[in-house]
């Protein structure tokens, strides 16, 4: 009787790449959903149209590199880039905002790094990033939230939307500020007066109209891959208490000079959509337990000062890109012990002592 | 000494050691003032004037210095060059060097001048030096034309805008709208980032044509009969 030896691990776990991907796909459904019911069929749009150039970039980037393309793309991660960064533009965006979007995304700053598994800067929040530099018109406006709408206005239907992103015909009551936006450019106003003034506030409940169910759905997906142990509660829990932290420290008692409340920077904005799926990247990100915690505290703490004393409105995708460079320097500070050893091991320690 | 190879000058200059794609030096300014061609030409043709200016006189002096002082006499011939060039430009060009500022003045500090007052000037009489200047500020002036180039094109759309503040007033229409005058702008291309992502492209595509060149070289070696091999008794075999 022959035993196959085989060395440990043991157990296998059902973790695959495309299984992953797959998850994190299935995760953002909710969040989409509710895109869609405040903000009408624009995001649809988005997702759908990154998601075929992305496979179209893929499958051409790997034809070149000479890498299989039909086993890279079944990975589903091009997908996941695609899903992402659709979701973060402003619905009904220009076509050619996404076709630029989703190069850089792919082509730049994944296939030009290397691939899946090399590129040290986030795929999609690089797309996003260039687009809002680049674009700054065409990123900045946001639609209006189906509830803040003026009298007799609904939402575009899916015709008007497309002839938007494709032909440019402009729709009305489209744009507005986003929450963020509004917060930042209150002009003195209290907390408490703006909730009650500004449409998307007065309309909303805790974050203006929409965000908050839009960042609650988001939440929800998160939950899902936390409870499917997709990714560890480390760096998002880490990065939603330093925003909280820093939110209940300059909310000034909703002053003027508020900086608004924590339930408002968690519920606005690409907060949750950032910490469950940009956040927990595990490409870009940091690899240990304590390392994810700094990483994650970092981003929160960055994406409060930039939305507050920063020029921009959201912070999430220059938050998530200047830790992507500290990834690597933060790893080499927190290496983990290892089982037998009693202290970590000091990455900063000379050899031969 | 007496044999120099003014091809092989002309061909490290250019290219096989380009200063801006091979050496990756001078960067500072490559990337910094890069975002038209009026300012990358403005730049490059400052630093083939220092660069033939300090190459000259490095050779003269080259065997009245020293080897311990060699290298701040070599500084302060190259920042008195950098003087004379920065107050030319004050004279004749004022709006471009408004434009270029501090990139002026740091010229003394482009290790390209250095590099090859000290790698060549200093060991080589003043025809070559010549030469060399001539070459490799060239080959950096091309290089930073060429990112230039491809900036201001992707960045606005036009190409050789704002020319008369190098050439005087007959060039002011020399600006092409390439993409037409609605083009919109694609504002990454003008800002740091797209000067680190233009000098990487230049860079890749270089490595790609010399690799081409190597494998076809290659090719014709292993094609070569090797009957020859046999008879030779002496010389080198090829």
């Amino acid at each position: 009787m022959a035993f196959i030896r085989v060395s440990s691990p043991h157990t296998r776990s059902a973790n695959t790449t495309s299984g992953v991907m797959a998850q994190v796909l299935l995760a953002t459904i909710p969040g989409l959903a509710a895109l869609t019911a405040f903000f009408g069929p624009g995001s649809l749009i988005n997702v759908a149209l990154a998601c075929a150039l992305a496979v179209g970039f893929e499958a051409g980037i790997l034809w070149l590199r000479k890498r299989p393309v039909m086993f890279y793309l079944r990975d589903l991660s091009a997908l996941v880039t695609a899903v992402l960064l659709g979701l973060a533009l402003p619905p009904y965006c220009p076509w050619w905002v996404v076709v630029v979007g989703i190069f850089f995304a792919i082509v730049v700053a994944k296939h030009l790094y290397g691939g899946l598994g090399y590129n040290p800067f986030n795929p999609a929040m690089v797309g996003y990033v260039v687009l809002l530099i680049s674009f700054p018109l065409e990123m900045t406006q946001w639609a209006t939230p189906a509830g803040a709408l003026a009298d007799g206005q609904s939402l575009p239907g899916i015709g008007d939307a497309l002839a938007k992103v494709f032909a440019g015909v402009p729709l009305d009551g489209y744009a507005s500020a986003t929450a963020l936006e509004t917060l930042q450019q209150r002009g003195g106003q209290t907390v408490a007066d703006l909730y009650s003034s500004a449409p998307i506030f007065a309309s909303g409940r805790w974050a203006g109209n929409g965000w908050e169910w839009v960042n609650l759905a988001f939440l929800a997906g998160g939950v899902y891959l936390l409870y499917k142990k997709v990714f560890t509660w480390h760096a998002p829990v880490a990065m939603l208490t330093a925003l909280g932290v820093l939110a209940i420290l300059f909310y000034d008692n909703g002053s003027s000079n508020s900086a608004g409340s924590p339930v408002f920077h968690w519920l606005s904005g690409a907060t949750m959509l950032g910490a469950f799926f940009i956040v927990t990247d595990p490409v870009t990100s940091a690899v240990s337990t304590k390392g994810r915690l700094i990483y994650g505290a970092a981003i929160g703490v960055l994406v409060f000062v930039i939305r507050t004393w920063g020029n921009y409105p959201d912070a999430v995708a220059f938050a998530v890109l200047l830790m992507n460079f500290a990834a690597p320097f933060i790893d080499y500070y927190t290496v983990p012990r290892t089982y037998g050893h009693s202290k970590a091991p000091r990455s900063t320690a000379k050899r031969g002592k | 000494m007496s044999q120099v190879n003014y091809r092989e000058i002309t061909i490290n200059g250019l290219w096989k050691n380009n200063p801006g794609l091979v050496q990756l030096l001078g960067l500072c300014p490559l990337l910094a003032v890069s975002g038209t061609v009026v300012n990358s030409l403005g730049l490059g043709l400052a630093t083939m004037l220092v660069l033939c200016g300090s190459n000259v006189a490095v050779s003269l002096i080259r065997n009245a210095v020293s080897d311990a002082v060699r290298l701040p006499a070599f500084v302060m011939i190259i920042a008195a060059f950098t003087t004379c060039t920065e107050l030319l430009m004050q004279a004749f060009t004022y709006e471009l060097y408004q434009i270029l500022g501090i990139f002026i003045p740091l010229i003394v500090t482009n290790c390209v001048i250095l590099g090859r007052a000290d790698a060549f000037a200093s060991k080589n009489s003043i025809v070559p030096a010549i030469v060399d200047g001539v070459m490799m500020g060239l080959g950096f002036l091309l290089v930073l034309v060429a990112i230039g180039g491809v900036r201001e094109l992707i960045g606005g759309g036009t190409l050789f805008a704002n020319m008369h503040l190098l050439f005087g007033e007959f060039a002011r229409n020399w600006e092409i709208h390439v993409f037409g005058e609605n083009y919109r702008g694609f504002l990454v291309a003008v800002l740091p980032p797209g000067a680190f992502l233009v000098t990487g492209l230049l860079i890749a595509i270089k490595n790609i044509i010399d690799s081409r060149i190597e494998k076809r070289r290659a090719a014709q070696q292993a094609q070569t009969p090797k009957a020859s091999r046999r008879v030779r008794t002496t010389g080198q075999i090829a």
